[in-house]
């Protein structure tokens, strides 16, 4: 078995770990880190027999784990600090988002950036006051200054000159271009309060859209890279209220994104849900594309089906934008690059 | 991977794989007489072609594995050896949590450690390499020091010294050849030659020194030694860490206490010889 596979069954507790040899120790451990879930495997894994020299690394990245959540937090306390004061409301957006609300797959998740979500009448007031408060422009390219403002739904990258941490304020949750649209004026409607026994108090995507936000990004934004952790954090996230997910599946409906809520309910049940349930997902094939994309990883970790991912690297920018831009972009880029 | 070896370095256990037979066979050889270990691996180190005829055609050594950097420049076959120390630096540098790393070499001494910090050219390699083939001294590691955050104590990585330029010639006239890797010639940091430590040193590699001195050695100038202050030392220190800001709390707890319990002295030197004299002045003074 491969080691992706190995590291997809023990986090879905269908592997023994007593049963891994050294060899398929360290393949595990490499490929969990290149997919950024080496830590999520420490936390899965804390209470499980395993060699000492892996119960001694799983207990570095737990260590870890919590010293990120503050680090992270912080972040987020400072961009309350500067975005409050002029009355710009946001909503906690991704890792950050589940470490506030210390939602069941916050435990060792990995946290890049501080994402945020704006209303867009909001921009030019938030984007004065974090330039005011220390934060810079990250590209100083006219160009792509230019693409982030017309075409995204995020200001270009922010990084703080001392903390040296990024900053994406968005204000939707998929490019301006792409085909599916989004309703970020309903979301930060129904955003909600982080409740007592998070971090902190901030505002948060409700469940179902928080589950529709998940789902867009693994299925609609990217280019697949991180999927099999998104698709982990789909996986903890989906476990709804019946309620809830009904209110997912019309709100994903209206906004076009039931297609990919779908599928990505499929792919995390595949991957992750328990042995009966598994039992009754029917993949279509285009599902099998994903998977094969989203496990696309050798032993050394090393990235594997190059044609498949370049497919899938293609239809991200098809599905973001339509022809002639796509076109316009690239020679644009390539006379550049 | 086609070839691969597995190294055992103090704590860490690397498994290092290779698109050749090369850089495999040469680590083999300067890693020789490392103990084993059967403990799984908890870094990956890949040297591999850029480009799959790369493998054949001017073949040139990309460093991967857990943690890259983007954009590093491949080296090539012959410079092997370096691709595969830059690549485990790498690992430790950007992956390693256990410890407090700090970028220095170390000897040890009766349970106690010397601390040597500076930038690359500081000569802190070489007067660890000194020290270490005298008999009153333990090398502990050149590259890397790591300091416990519980108990303060330093552990050793010990990997082989990486000696420079005029180093070379200054090891080979005291050590024997075959303690010496092969001579890698005109590297984007100048000639190298790997020193392969004692088999003392690598016998008692996991057993730890309490930090006694940190010296931060500049080779070069009139003699001249200066006192550091806690608050000096500490922002030294925290530019040579790596992961000091990664560890929160528990970097910063280790990290004052070090600075606040062992003393410090900046010192710079005309020639080694001074240098070691200079050396065994401030631990006198330290242990007095």
């Amino acid at each position: 078995m491969s080691a992706i596979w190995t590291l997809i069954d023990l986090l879905a507790g269908r592997r023994d770990p007593a049963t891994l040899d050294a060899a398929a120790w360290e393949e595990v451990i490499s490929v969990a880190r290149a997919e950024a879930l080496a830590t999520t495997l420490a936390e899965r894994l804390a209470n499980a027999a395993v060699p000492e020299a892996v119960a001694a690394l799983f207990a570095d990245l737990s260590a870890a784990g919590p010293v990120q959540q503050t680090q992270a937090l912080w972040e987020a306390e400072m961009a309350r600090r500067t975005l409050t004061p002029v009355g710009v409301r946001f909503v906690l957006l991704k890792g950050t988002a589940y470490a506030a609300a210390n939602l069941p797959n916050a435990a060792g998740r990995q946290i890049g950036d501080l994402d945020i979500l704006i209303d867009a009448d909001d921009l030019p007031r938030a984007e004065a006051a974090l330039l005011a408060a220390g934060w810079e422009w990250v590209k100083s390219d006219p160009y792509d200054d230019a693409y982030y403002r017309n075409h995204m739904h995020e200001l270009p990258p922010l990084i703080h000159r001392e903390r040296d941490r990024m900053i994406d304020v968005h204000h939707t949750i998929l490019p301006l271009t792409h085909r599916a649209r989004p309703d970020a004026a309903a979301m930060l409607a129904d955003a909600v309060q982080s409740l007592p026994g998070g971090n902190g108090s901030f505002l948060l995507l409700s469940p179902p859209d928080m589950v529709i936000h998940c789902a867009a990004h693994v299925m609609a934004d990217g280019d697949l890279a991180g999927g099999l952790r998104n698709l982990w954090d789909f996986h903890l996230l989906a476990d709804l209220r019946e309620d809830e997910w009904q209110r997912a599946v019309e709100r994903a409906s209206r906004q076009k994104l039931a297609e990919p809520l779908c599928r990505c309910a499929r792919l995390a049940t595949y991957l992750f849900g328990e042995q009966t349930v598994r039992d009754n997902v029917s993949l279509t094939l285009t599902d099998r594309m994903f998977l094969r994309a989203i496990t696309a990883r050798d032993d050394w970790a090393r990235p594997t089906r190059p044609i498949l991912r370049l497919a899938f690297y293609i239809r991200s920018h098809w599905l973001r934008m339509p022809m002639p831009m796509l076109a316009r972009h690239l020679w644009t880029k390539w006379r550049k690059a | 991977m086609r070839h691969c070896i597995r190294l055992a370095v103090g704590p860490v256990t690397f498994r290092i794989g290779s698109d050749w037979a090369r850089p495999i066979a040469e680590l083999a050889s300067l890693y020789a007489n490392y103990p084993a270990s059967a403990d799984p691996a908890n870094a990956t180190v890949r040297l591999e072609a850029a480009r799959p005829w790369r493998r054949f055609i001017r073949p040139a050594v990309t460093i991967g594995g857990d943690f890259t950097i983007p954009g590093a420049l491949p080296l090539p076959m012959s410079m092997g050896l370096l691709a595969a120390e830059m690549a485990m630096n790498l690992q430790m540098a950007l992956g390693w949590r256990r410890h407090l790393l700090l970028h220095a070499s170390a000897v040890e001494r009766g349970g106690r450690a010397l601390i040597m910090s500076g930038v690359s050219g500081s000569g802190k390699s070489t007067l660890a390499a000194l020290l270490g083939e005298s008999n009153a001294w333990r090398l502990m590691g050149d590259e890397f020091t790591l300091l416990e955050p519980a108990s303060g104590a330093a552990y050793a990585f010990p990997r082989p010294v990486s000696l420079k330029n005029e180093a070379i010639a200054e090891m080979a006239a005291r050590v024997p050849a075959n303690r010496f890797g092969p001579l890698l010639k005109a590297t984007p940091k100048g000639d190298i030659r790997h020193l392969i430590p004692s088999a003392e040193a690598l016998e008692v590699m996991h057993e730890p020194a309490m930090p006694a001195l940190i010296l931060f050695p500049r080779f070069g100038g009139d003699v001249a030694v200066t006192r550091l202050a806690p608050s000096e030392l500490f922002v030294r220190l925290t530019e040579a860490s790596t992961n000091y800001a990664m560890l929160g709390e528990a970097g910063f707890t280790a990290l004052t206490r070090l600075v606040t319990t062992v003393p410090a002295f900046a010192m710079s030197y005309p020639d080694s010889a001074t240098g070691m004299a200079l050396v065994q002045q401030c631990w006198a003074e330290a242990m007095a």
